[in-house]
């Protein structure tokens, strides 16, 4: 019993890891005042470029960089748009989300020459620190990227609330006058933030692709890029909280799939996540009242 | 409205393309053989009837999302409500046998129902607890289509095949065919009928006006005095009823059956969103744009089958066009801020 109960903790670290990495992005764009919904299409961009830098390179490190590097260029198709020409975020977001859903299909099949999954025994995945010959409990059947996740948290809550930078980039988010009246330049910053939030969607996406399991499927981000931007939200953009709250879904995903096994049809798993995440929106806007949440958003 | 808004709808597929031929470049497939092939899938011979018919859920999902979006909402669970609509009709159709005629309308209007119903939920939760219709109505839909998937599989399902189907529903339900393959039903002029109904509501009517007052500034909609909660209500399980009616239509069509994932793989709800953003806020356009849209989809399948091109090429190209179209929506709202005065149009 005690080993099942410790195998769910450890299904749970796996199934949150993705979407803390994509929420760490979002929570840095919502502290420099760009709602990022796109989360969804970078995260998938990232799985994809993972796998494809890993297959090209033979070296699933090399994919994790190529996915970090090419996810934040590719979340330029938001910040230009969005941050230099002041155009309505959410729309290009819309826009986003579904470039990166044609592009990585698209080029699975020009490039990978695999249509609706893509898996190989060629195909390098993360090591598992138990491959690495580390004991480490729970951790074992993990790779190095999901207790990343949780340590770029602690690292953000730092960053915000104890250095000058990251004082600023709140203040760039919550009060864009005072910012500029200390020279900041606003644009700079949510650029950046941006960009960040693109690599950290790439590392997510390489640890849904090449850790979690080694294939890359087209949809295959599956929503989580909705359930970050919720958790954003549902953690008014502030680091533990939102951890929190991905920590709950990972629970609720890694529960739905054991409740799987025991017959529950596969459709009742596949909502499942969705409508957790909902459910946990409206009990928290209900409690906290309408205005925090909206601030929140 | 300067020159650039003006002409979005014509630059942004252009530009759309442009960048698409890159992509293509890049990745060594040929623009010359993708795109004559793109033509002939779309309008060639034995074509043009299927493209037709695939402007019927194109068409109606782009009201589906523009009905709301006039209020400024924007319902992104299209495929949630098209879903459980056709599975709705199916249902309704295989499990109340009703003489003709009645045998068809019933279904439609359970169709209808269940898709309304399910865009319905966003709009208390956007009033009471203030949380975005567009995060509710995307959370909804993979509920939705599970949902449908499960009803089409277990309790609905054609016994003995193990296909994830309904059985075929009863000839009374069948829509009548318009043309000669069967693929033209009276889905056309119903869901060409609800668009130019919604053309008149929204230009010549005194709801046409609220609705548009909310959407152009919601305070001040609602200190003029409109019910801006109820309006939110009223447009959101309009969109999402015309969502259902479309899959309840597309249901009662050839093969006269609700087949799991039919109705959400072709991708209809994000060529409807592209079809809706690519007209900016010119209703009239929709049509058009949704019809440009279509043939591009429709002509992808071909492209595929005849050059061997991925159709997820029009994915690439829609996507494009909706952030393009972003980017010279707000050359508006720039020039409006230079002008003296500072009116906007």
């Amino acid at each position: 019993m005690n080993v099942v109960d410790l195998a769910l903790v450890s299904a749970t670290l796996t199934a949150s890891a993705p979407v803390v990495f994509a929420a760490l992005g979002g929570l840095l764009c919502q502290t420099a005042g760009v709602f990022n919904m796109a989360l969804e299409g970078q995260l998938l961009w990232g799985a994809f470029s993972g796998v494809l830098f890993s297959h090209l390179t033979g070296s699933a490190w090399l994919g994790v960089v190529g996915a970090v590097v090419t996810t934040a260029v590719y979340a330029l198709a938001l910040s230009v748009p969005a941050v230099a020409f002041r155009a309505d975020p959410v729309v290009v977001a819309v826009g986003v989300n579904l470039l990166a859903l044609g592009l990585t299909a698209f080029l699975m099949r020009v490039l990978l020459g695999a249509g609706g999954v893509y898996t190989s025994p060629d195909l390098p995945g993360l090591p598992t620190f138990a491959k690495l010959g580390l004991d480490v409990p729970v951790l074992g059947p993990q790779s190095p990227l999901v207790p990343l996740a949780p340590l770029l948290v602690a690292v953000t809550a730092w960053w915000l609330a104890r250095t000058r930078s990251g004082l600023r980039l709140r203040g760039v988010g919550g009060h864009p006058e005072a910012a500029l009246s200390l020279g900041l330049g606003a644009d700079r910053y949510r650029h950046v933030a941006v960009l960040g939030a693109g690599a950290l969607c790439g590392l997510g996406g390489a640890q849904l692709a090449l850790g979690n399991v080694t294939l890359f499927s087209e949809g295959m981000s599956a929503g989580r890029g909705w359930v970050a931007v919720v958790a954003v939200m549902l953690g008014g953009a502030w680091p533990w909280p939102v951890l929190a709250a991905c920590l709950l879904f990972g629970a609720a995903e890694a529960f739905g799939f054991r409740l799987q096994g025991l017959g529950l049809p596969q459709q009742a798993a596949d909502a499942a996540p969705y409508v957790i995440t909902l459910l946990a929106l409206v009990v928290a806007a209900a409690t906290r009242g309408r205005r925090r949440l909206l601030e929140a958003s | 409205m300067n020159l650039t808004t003006r002409t979005a709808p014509l630059l942004a597929p252009v530009a759309a393309l442009a960048l698409t031929t890159l992509v293509m470049l890049a990745t060594g497939v040929d623009p010359f053989l993708a795109y004559p092939a793109l033509v002939r899938g779309a309008v060639g011979e034995g074509n043009l009837e299927y493209t037709v018919a695939a402007y019927v859920p194109v068409l109606g999902m782009a009201l589906a999302f523009a009905i709301p979006l006039r209020t400024g909402e924007l319902n992104l669970g299209g495929d949630g409500q098209l879903a459980l609509g056709g599975v709705a009709a199916a249902a309704a159709a295989l499990l109340v046998p009703l003489p003709p005629v009645l045998a068809v309308v019933f279904p439609l209007v359970v169709a209808a129902l269940a898709g309304g119903l399910l865009a319905w939920v966003a709009a208390p939760l956007r009033a009471r607890l203030g949380i975005p219709v567009i995060v509710t109505t995307l959370l909804l839909s993979p509920p939705g289509v599970a949902l449908a998937s499960y009803l089409a599989r277990f309790p609905l399902a054609e016994r003995g095949t193990g296909l994830a189907q309904t059985p075929v529903l009863p000839d009374a339900s069948h829509l009548p065919a318009l043309g000669e393959s069967g693929y033209l039903t009276p889905a056309l002029p119903v869901v060409a009928l609800l668009t130019a109904l919604w053309l008149y509501a929204d230009a010549g009517t005194a709801l046409g006006y609220e609705i548009r007052a909310t959407g152009a500034n919601r305070e001040f909609a609602r200190y003029g005095g409109v019910g801006v909660a109820r309006l939110g209500a009223v447009t959101l399980a309009t969109g999402g009823a015309v969502a259902g009616l479309v899959g309840g239509l597309v249901v009662l069509g050839p093969p006269y059956r609700f087949v799991d994932g039919a109705l959400v793989a072709p991708g209809y709800t994000f060529t409807a969103i592209a079809a809706v953003l690519l007209a900016t806020g010119r209703p009239v356009l929709v049509p058009f744009t949704s019809a440009l849209l279509t043939v591009l989809q429709a002509g992808g399948q071909g492209m595929e089958r005849e050059a061997g091109v991925p159709s997820q090429l029009t994915q690439i190209v829609q996507g494009l066009i909706i952030v393009i179209v972003a980017v010279l929506a707000l050359a508006r709202r720039r020039t409006a801020k230079k002008r003296p005065g500072g009116v906007t149009p």
